[in-house]
C-alpha cells in the first residue's frame, strides 16, 4: 500500500498578479510609512552627529562613544537577564506545555485560561502589582513580618527584574510549545512504543526533536523583549540596574540627544537581527538533522 | 479595464477616508483664528478651566501634552507640531530665546499681566519679560517622613547620610540630582566647572550605595506608603503627597536649592497668535489662576490669585496660606537652572555613570 502525500501547494489560493498588488497595495503603504520611514530615520539619526550650529554632518562619532563601559556594562547585563529568562522560561515552560498540549483532563482548558488572562491586564498594572507585593511595607513582607521573619529587601535589585522580565514573557514561551506539540501525531509515539522504547527514550528521541521548532520561537519571543525592555528595570529596578533599553530611552528623553540614541538603537538591532539569524539557523539544522520534515 | 477602474476607484476612496480622518484628528477642519493650540505638561491645568475659556470666548482649544522640557523643545525644532501656547521652564525659555525660537508677547492684549507679582516678573531667564508670563513656580528639597528620621534634616547632607541606608529615594533626573549635589558641596548649581563635577560624581556614586531606587514619578506613592524616611522632591509633589500621608514633611534645605518657573510662552511660527495672548490673559485672571493651583498642587505667581483660594478652602494643602506650597522664599537661597547649552552631554555622562555604579 502506498500512501500518497498531497503537494502542499493544492490548498493555496492563487491569487492573480494584477488583483494581488492591489490587495497589497494597504499593506505597502502600512509598511513603508511606519516601518520603512522610521527605521531610515533612525539610520540616519544613528550616523550623523547635531553641529553646534544645528546642522547636521555624517559622521560615526557616536559609535566610538558607545565603546565605553558606561553604555557597555547595561548592553552585557541586559544580555545577561535576557539569557537566565529565556533559560528559566524554557525550564519552566516546556513542561506546563507538554502538560496542556498531552493531557486530555478537562481542567488543561483551565489552566491555559489562567495563563492567558493576566495578559489581558494592562502591563503597566501588572508590574505595579508586582511592586505592591514585593515593597518593604508590601503584601509579602508583611506576611514575613506577621510570622516572626525580618523584613526582605526585594525591591530595586537585578534579581526582582528578571523575575518580571519571566513573569511578563513566560506565556510566550508556553504558547508556541503547546502549539507544536499539539501536532505531534500519537502513531509515532505508538509505534515507538511498539518497538520496545521506554517512555524516556521516547519522549528524547521523538517528542523533544519535534517541539525544537516551537522552543526556538519562544525562545525568539522571550529573548528578543526582555533584552530590549527598560519598562521593568525602571519601574521594579528602581533604574539601579541600568539595561541598554534604559540608556536609549534617557537619550530620546532626558538627554536630548536622539542621535546618540539612535545610534545605540541601531547596535541594539544588530544584535538582535545576528541572534535572530542564528537561532533560524539552528532551527534548521536541528530539524533537518533529525531527519524530521515538519 | 473595468476591474482595473474599480480597485482603482476603490483605492482612491480609501485614500479620501484616510485624509478625512486625519483631518479630523488634527483639526484642520477648523480655520487656524478659530483654534488655541496649547502644548502643556500632563495634569497641568484644570481641565474645567478649557471648557469655561471656550465658552466665554468662542475659541476650540486643542491640548497636546509633553513630558520632559527637552521632548517639546525637540518638536518645536522640527516643527513636529504646531502650537499657540507652551508651558515650558525657566532654563528651557531661556534656551528658546537665544535660538529665536519664542514671538515676543504684545502685553497690551494681556492686561492681567498686572495680577503677576513683581517677584517673578524680570527673571533671570527673561531679563526683560519680553517672551514669557510665569504660569506656576515651585522649589525643590527634602520630603521625608518624621517618623522616620532621627532628626528633622536642615541639609542637603541628610540624602548622603549612612543611618539611611536603602531608605533614600533620588530623583532619576541629571540635573536636579547634581544640581543638589553641588549645592551641598558649597558649588554653583549650574557649575560646568571640571573639578566641581567630578567631585559631585563622586559623592553620588559614593550615595548609590544608599539610594533604594532613582525615579521620577513614582516616588510619591511609594513616600505615601512609607517605603522610605527620605526623598529629593519638587514642592507640588510634596504638598500633594503631605495631604495623602501626615507623617511626611518637606523642607528646603539651608545650603540653598532650586527655585523653578514654568511660564506661557508663544512659539514664533504660531497659527493664531491673538488667541494665544486671549488664553494667557485668561489663565493670568485671579479667579483662573487660583482654580488651576488648586487643581495642581503647585504655586501661583499672583497674590490675588492666592486669596481667592483662601476663600476656595482654608484648610486645604497647597492653599493660598500653606507654608509649604508658600515658603517665604526671601529666607532661602534660590537659584534657577539656567541653560548649559552642549555642557548638557557633560551631565549626561555623570549620571550614567552614577547609575552604573552599582555591581550588581
Amino acid at each position: 500500500m502506498e500512501l500518497k502525500r498531497k503537494p502542499a501547494d493544492d490548498t493555496r489560493i492563487k491569487v492573480g498578479k494584477k488583483s494581488g498588488s492591489v490587495m497589497t497595495l494597504p499593506l505597502i503603504i502600512w509598511l513603508v510609512c511606519f516601518v520603512l520611514v522610521p527605521l531610515l530615520l533612525i539610520g540616519w539619526y544613528g550616523i550623523t552627529v547635531e553641529n553646534p550650529d544645528g546642522s547636521m554632518s555624517v559622521s560615526f562619532e557616536n559609535f566610538k562613544r558607545f565603546a565605553d563601559p558606561i553604555y557597555l556594562n547595561p548592553l552585557l547585563r541586559s544580555a545577561k537577564i535576557a539569557t537566565i529568562t529565556t533559560v528559566v522560561c524554557i525550564a519552566l515552560g516546556y513542561p506546563v506545555a507538554y502538560i496542556l498540549a498531552r493531557s486530555t483532563a478537562k481542567w488543561t482548558n483551565i489552566v491555559m485560561m489562567l495563563i492567558l488572562m493576566p495578559m489581558w491586564i494592562n502591563f503597566m498594572l501588572r508590574i505595579y502589582s508586582w511592586a505592591s507585593l514585593l515593597e518593604g511595607n508590601g503584601i509579602i513582607n508583611s506576611l514575613l513580618v506577621s510570622l516572626g521573619f525580618e523584613k526582605q529587601q526585594f525591591m530595586y535589585t537585578e534579581g526582582v527584574v528578571v523575575l518580571g522580565t519571566i513573569y511578563n514573557f513566560l506565556p510566550f514561551m508556553i504558547m508556541p510549545i503547546q502549539n507544536v506539540l499539539l501536532k505531534l501525531d500519537n502513531s509515532l509515539l505508538e509505534a515507538a512504543a511498539d518497538l520496545g522504547a521506554s517512555p524516556v527514550r521516547r519522549f528524547f528521541k521523538i517528542t523533544l526533536p519535534y517541539s525544537v521548532p516551537g522552543i526556538i520561537s519562544g525562545v525568539a519571543m522571550v529573548f528578543v523583549p526582555s533584552v530590549t525592555t527598560f519598562v521593568i528595570s525602571q519601574r521594579l529596578g528602581g533604574n539601579k540596574v541600568p539595561l541598554i533599553g534604559n540608556i536609549i530611552e534617557s537619550q530620546f528623553g532626558m538627554a536630548g540627544d536622539w542621535n546618540f540614541g539612535s545610534t545605540v538603537s541601531l547596535i541594539v538591532m544588530a544584535i538582535v537581527l545576528a541572534f535572530m539569524f542564528a537561532i533560524n539557523k539552528t532551527d534548521r539544522a536541528e530539524v533537518n538533522g533529525r531527519g524530521l520534515t515538519l | 479595464m473595468k476591474t482595473t477602474w474599480k480597485s482603482l476607484l476603490k483605492v482612491g476612496w480609501s485614500f479620501i477616508l484616510i485624509a478625512a480622518m486625519l483631518f479630523a484628528l488634527t483639526g484642520c477642519s477648523l480655520p487656524d483664528e478659530k483654534v488655541v493650540r496649547i502644548y502643556n505638561w500632563g495634569d497641568y491645568i484644570d481641565e474645567t478651566v478649557i471648557n469655561q475659556f471656550e465658552e466665554e470666548t468662542g475659541y476650540t482649544v486643542i491640548d497636546s501634552l509633553f513630558e520632559t522640557n527637552e521632548q517639546m523643545y525637540t518638536d518645536i525644532v522640527n516643527g513636529g507640531g504646531k502650537y499657540d501656547v507652551l508651558f515650558p521652564s525657566d532654563y528651557m525659555i531661556e534656551r528658546m530665546i537665544s535660538e529665536d525660537l519664542l514671538a515676543e508677547i504684545n502685553f497690551e492684549n494681556v492686561p492681567n499681566y498686572s495680577y503677576i507679582d513683581d517677584e517673578y516678573k524680570n527673571l533671570s531667564y527673561d531679563p526683560e519679560n519680553k517672551y514669557s508670563i510665569p504660569y506656576m513656580w515651585g522649589t525643590m528639597g527634602i520630603l521625608y517622613n518624621t517618623t522616620m528620621v532621627s532628626e528633622p534634616p536642615t541639609s542637603w547632607t541628610a540624602l548622603f547620610d549612612e543611618q539611611y541606608d536603602s531608605s533614600i529615594f533620588m530623583l532619576n533626573s541629571a540635573r536636579d540630582s547634581i544640581g543638589i549635589t553641588l549645592m551641598m558641596l558649597g558649588y554653583d548649581l549650574n557649575s560646568v566647572d571640571e573639578a566641581e563635577l567630578e567631585e559631585a560624581k563622586q559623592a553620588l556614586i559614593e550615595q548609590s550605595d544608599l539610594v533604594l531606587g532613582y525615579m521620577v514619578d513614582d516616588y510619591k506613592g511609594k513616600m505615601i506608603a512609607g517605603e522610605a524616611a527620605l526623598a529629593l522632591a519638587w514642592q507640588g509633589d510634596a504638598v500633594f503627597c503631605i495631604s495623602e500621608n501626615e507623617d511626611l514633611a518637606y523642607v528646603i534645605p539651608k545650603e540653598g536649592s532650586n527655585i523653578f518657573v514654568d511660564a506661557l510662552c508663544i512659539p514664533k511660527n504660531c497659527p493664531n497668535k491673538e488667541g494665544a495672548e486671549a488664553f494667557i490673559n485668561f489663565l493670568c485672571r485671579p479667579d483662573i489662576a487660583a482654580k488651576n493651583a488648586y487643581y495642581i498642587g503647585y504655586s501661583s505667581p499672583s497674590t490675588e490669585a492666592r486669596e481667592v483660594m483662601e476663600t476656595l478652602d482654608e484648610e486645604s494643602a497647597g492653599s493660598g496660606s500653606d507654608p509649604i506650597a508658600y515658603p517665604d522664599i526671601t529666607q532661602y537661597e534660590l537659584y534657577f537652572f539656567s541653560s548649559l547649552g552642549d555642557k548638557n552631554k557633560i551631565y549626561d555622562r555623570i549620571w550614567n555613570e552614577v547609575l552604573n555604579s552599582q555591581q550588581s
